[in-house]
């Protein structure tokens, strides 16, 4: 009977780790595709993290805009990232969901910026936090937040 | 209300210096949007309740922020800064400061 259960049990992991492989992966390829066609329309919209405007005539009026997301890697992933962290090492995955999640942010604060009629974004900072920290194995949940000032031209 | 990450506002001299203005909310999770997220976990993907929540939160520390510097007679709040700290596993703050100024 205990068998039986430990059998069972193995079985559930592995249907999730392969659940996990095609629907993981299907989002993180549709996400990539999403961002480039963003970034493509946004492309104009410069942001920097510089301080000082350059003159402007008439003096533009400034706001401060932000975007933020919550992002997770699927299990897959998750267990590959756990096994690297035996070896030590890049750990791929987790790379390309921060990379995800910084530059969904951005893009989120440069639409909020292109409503507003603004022609660029300067100081722009970063805030990064892991969601689920101090609870064990769950490491792969991020939230960034992206704000800035925007630069919207008067006149 | 004038709101910025710079140090100055364009075209126009910082008359006083008010100090320092704070608002923060704590936030904690509930149960529906955890199962959500558990399930998401799982999949992988964006957390739109968690998303959304945050984003609530910052929503309300930036009006505190923006009640304290009118309070003070303030007319821009400029050197925003947010920040994010786990108070305990499950909740968060969310905390926005800056400087209160009057410009001309």
């Amino acid at each position: 009977m205990e068998i039986l259960v430990e059998l069972w049990q193995f079985l559930v992991v592995i249907l999730l780790l392969i659940l996990a492989f095609f629907t993981g992966s299907i989002a993180e390829r549709r996400h990539y595709k999403s961002i480039r066609r963003r970034e493509d329309a946004l492309g104009d919209m410069v942001v920097i993290v510089a301080k000082t405007l350059p003159p402007m005539s008439p003096a533009p009026a400034t706001t401060l805009v932000r975007g933020s997301v919550v992002i997770s890697v699927d299990y897959f992933k998750r267990f590959l990232a756990r096994l690297r962290m035996m070896f030590g090492g890049r750990i791929h995955t987790y790379e390309s969901l921060l990379d995800r999640a910084r530059r969904e942010a951005i893009l989120r604060m440069q639409e909020q910026a292109r409503e507003l009629g603004a022609s660029m974004i300067f100081n722009m900072r970063f805030e990064t936090s892991s969601i689920s920290k101090g609870r064990k194995n769950a490491v792969g949940t991020v939230e960034v937040l992206a704000y800035g000032t925007a630069v919207i031209p008067q006149g | 209300m004038i709101t910025s990450t710079l140090e100055t506002v364009p075209d126009k001299a910082i008359r006083e210096h008010l100090g320092i203005v704070q608002g923060s909310t704590v936030r904690a999770k509930h149960i529906g949007r955890d199962l959500m997220a558990g399930l998401k976990n799982i999949v992988g993907g964006e957390l739109k309740g968690y998303t959304e929540l945050l984003s609530e939160a910052r929503d309300e520390a930036f009006e505190r922020m923006i009640e304290q510097a009118t309070a003070k007679g303030a007319n821009a709040v400029i050197n925003i800064r947010f920040s994010t700290s786990s108070v305990t596993q499950g909740a968060s703050e969310i905390l926005a400061y800056g400087s209160a100024v009057i410009v001309e």
